[in-house]
């Protein structure tokens, strides 16, 4: 038994460390140190820039682009761009997408698709839930029929993330509407250029424009699109839905939020003394801590077994206990950055200013500090973490029937 | 990293959890309790014959050569069964003394007959005013002569109605809540003007009330440095705080097990009770704490050998903090889904959370520690 990172590993740590020192543009460090999502232009940016080195996609197979890591290189990776902090490759193409493409496309869908994923040459977004079809998912009834060589669907999708940036969107279709719910459902691929596609942003609590409503009117998706097997389209869901592992529970994301939280109170008064010398508040602070580091030993023990059974896609019951903890501690440490900022919390600010709500108020140094703009709505925006990815009482299902055989 | 066991320590584990499987159930552990002394010298035998008693000494000098991940998996099959015997506090914390503070002399006098099962040793610290604070000591230590001269009052003994030999931390210097001027001494339960008042404590094991009145040590009692003491406790409690954590997970896992299993054959309303979806979220609750529990004792058992004392005992707070927060909701929770049967002395549930409750309370409970930590900057430093 030995609990420590190896050598190799400590190197490997290094190089990514330094690889993004060197690459990383300043201003969007900056714009995320400030708690605020990069933007699509930073996004893409730094996404080519990590092509460009071989690293845009941590999970992929060599043979499509990956850099044929471990899966502790994987983790210190994405753990690194967490601390740094810089942005995540896009989860669309990369850990949704892709795998799936991988998985279950074809040789042309692969040598079509795949390549431009990973330079974002094109924007995916997710066409999975619908008004009807949260987390029962494959209650989904947006319909695909087949005429001659294209599908045409018509339904309707709802908080599909960033689909104003989108190029084109996967989608869940029912192409059987007599089958079994989980039997009918094909997988689809789909510009979202195509005549019939409307977007309509959905603001949410916190001002921002970060989800949306896509409507589908006799929109024709050629055949070839359909990814795997017609009718089978729910084995690429959970098969997508299962590649998650450790990406709830986003330790590193939350390490730096708590010493950027420190940094705040150790600048913030309260009762005539830094608000890190109130054991109240501090105690609140700590509480988190010490859970963020139970946190990480646990992932840690998942990423021991996976090394195990390298290739192994079963699914581990404890991916559950991540998603739990891990959205439990990013929102108490989203709550306790608010609580920091005090009265200035109040001034409403979209934490991303991109687009959304017109209501919310410009960045203005005259009335809040710039550290205090947008953590309220990062705290009420991050409300979602609990209720997406199968919100944690779906986890708790699944844990019930998986792990405790009730 | 690897979180494997190696054949010795599968070996070790193996045979621990088929003894206490053997002579520990739920019956067997309330006949140890019956008895004078509140539990079982047959299994303090077995634990001297298995090694478990010379578990972390080195073999030249009589012991097992175990080290802190032998500990952890005795602990938590310790746990597992809510065992009575004296092994955590002479094994672990007494142990701990002498592998840190003794010198190979003192250890030569000691270890081999600790190790058979012949000497059983307690750690008296607490004192009416200290609660948690162990630098927090009034019990004074006179140079008298080449030796010394001990007056003072120690409470809440583990096992000191057991003992043969008492680790007695006492003020050699200072005032007293100085951290210097500690003196730690080797004191023999049957020397002249220790007095020893044993009792029983709610979890099933044993104390003593421990009075030292013009005790005379001879100068070979002292472990370590008779004015600068402090350190070496705080090293021996950080081990205790690793075993102490592995214990506790072994004492969850049960009280879990025990949990889900009366779910699933609990009927109610024609329908076994697991098939609530409000209980069966309870339980994933307990699960996830108790798999928190067991991350942070894996992590207790890595820190506790840290040779930077401040990183150590900030980590060892932590370990502190997560186990005890786990140990509740675990503890509470399984008498909650058990019900009414779990609120009798007969049924195990209750033994399980009484023992939670008290491992908590061990060497400072959570509230304690948070407390701590915060006080030393917490885990993460400001960005």
């Amino acid at each position: 038994m030995d609990l420590r990172w190896t050598d190799e590993e400590k190197a490997f740590r290094e190089e990514v460390r330094s690889f993004i020192n060197q690459n990383l543009p300043a201003a969007t460090r900056e714009r995320m140190k400030m708690g605020k999502s990069p933007t699509k232009a930073q996004v893409v940016e730094w996404q080519q820039i990590l092509n460009k080195r071989g690293w845009a996609a941590p999970e992929w197979p060599q043979e499509y682009g990956g850099p044929g890591w471990t899966t502790a290189q994987r983790y210190i990776f994405r753990e690194e761009l967490m601390l740094a902090p810089a942005p995540s490759p896009l989860g669309f193409n990369i850990n949704m997408c892709g795998p799936v493409v991988i998985a279950f496309g074809n040789k042309e869908q692969k040598e079509r698709f795949l390549p431009r994923m990973l330079n974002l040459d094109d924007w995916w977004c997710q066409g999975f839930s619908e008004p009807g079809a949260g987390s029962d998912l494959a209650g989904l009834k947006t319909r695909a029929v087949r005429e001659g060589d294209h599908y045409i669907v018509n339904g309707q999708k709802t908080w599909t993330t960033l689909a104003q940036h989108a190029d084109w969107i996967f989608l869940l279709v029912r192409t059987d509407p007599n089958a079994k719910k989980q039997e009918g459902i094909s997988f689809l691929l789909c510009d979202m250029k195509t005549p019939g596609i409307t977007v309509r942003p959905i603001i949410t609590i916190e001002g921002g424009h970060e989800v949306n409503e896509v409507f589908f009117d006799d929109v024709k998706v050629p055949a070839e699109n359909l990814v795997g097997t017609e009718n089978r389209g729910w084995d690429c869901a959970k098969y997508l839905l299962g590649n998650e592992r450790f990406g709830q529970a986003r330790v590193g994301a939350s390490r730096e939020r708590i010493a950027r939280l420190k940094q705040i109170a150790a600048e913030t008064y309260d009762n005539g003394k830094p608000l890190t010398q109130d054991i109240g508040f501090m105690t609140k602070v700590t509480e988190i801590e010490v859970e963020l580091q139970a946190l990480e030993m646990t992932v840690m023990r998942v990423i021991a077994t996976a090394m195990k059974n390298p290739g192994s896609n079963k699914p581990d019951p404890t991916t559950s206990v991540l998603k739990i903890k891990g959205t439990e501690i990013q929102q108490g440490v989203s709550e306790l950055l608010m609580k920091a900022a005090g009265p200035y919390a109040w001034v409403d600010g979209d934490p991303d200013m991109e687009g959304g709500s017109d209501q919310v108020v410009a960045e203005d140094p005259d009335i809040a500090p710039d550290w205090a703009f947008g953590l309220a709505g990062v705290y009420f925006n991050w409300r979602k973490q609990s209720i997406y990815g199968g919100s944690n009482e779906i986890q708790r299902n699944i844990m019930a029937k998986a792990f405790l055989g009730l | 990293m690897d979180f494997d066991l190696s054949e010795d320590q599968r070996l070790l584990q193996d045979s621990v959890s088929r003894l206490l499987g053997d002579k520990y159930g739920f019956e067997q552990r309330k006949g140890y309790l019956k008895t004078p002394q509140g539990w079982s010298a047959e299994m303090w035998a077995a634990y001297a014959e298995l090694g478990l008693l010379g578990l972390p000494f080195a073999e030249a000098e009589g012991g097992f050569g175990g080290g802190a991940e032998e500990t952890m998996l005795v602990a938590e099959q310790m746990g597992k069964h809510i065992t009575l015997e004296p092994w955590f506090t002479t094994v672990v914390v007494g142990g701990g003394f002498l592998r840190h503070g003794a010198s190979a002399a003192q250890r030569a006098g000691i270890v081999p007959q600790l190790a058979e099962g012949k000497l059983k040793l307690a750690f008296a610290a607490t004192e009416r005013q200290s609660r948690y604070d162990l630098f927090d000591v009034a019990t004074t230590a006179k140079r008298d002569g080449s030796g010394w001269l001990l007056d003072g009052a120690k409470g809440m003994v583990i096992h000191g109605d057991s003992a043969d030999m008492f680790v007695v931390t006492a003020r050699t210097a200072g005032g007293q809540r100085d951290k210097s001027g500690i003196g730690v001494f080797l004191v023999d339960a049957k020397a002249a003007g220790v007095s020893v008042k044993g009792f029983a404590t709610v979890d099933g094991q044993r104390a003593a009330q421990v009075t030292l009145s013009g005790v005379k040590l001879g100068a070979d009692a002292v472990l370590g440095e008779p004015e600068g003491g402090l350190p070496l406790v705080d090293r021996v409690v950080d081990e205790a705080i690793a075993a102490l954590a592995a214990e506790a997970v072994g004492a969850m896992e049960a009280a879990h097990t025990m949990t889900l299993d009366y779910l699933k054959t609990r009927q109610q309303f024609g329908r076994t009770i697991g098939s609530f979806q409000a209980l069966q979220h309870r339980s994933a609750d307990m699960m996830v704490a108790l798999e928190q529990a067991r991350s942070m004792a894996f992590f207790g058992t890595m820190s506790s050998q840290d040779a930077d004392p401040v990183a150590r005992r900030k980590n060892m707070a932590a370990v502190k903090v997560q186990i005890g927060r786990s140990a509740r909701f675990v503890g509470q929770q399984t008498i909650q889904l058990h019900g009414g049967i779990a609120m009798t002395m007969e049924y195990a549930a209750g033994h399980y959370f009484k023992r939670l409750t008290a491992n908590d309370g061990s060497f400072g409970d959570a509230d304690y520690w948070v407390r701590v930590l915060a006080e030393a900057g917490g885990l993460i430093a400001a960005a």
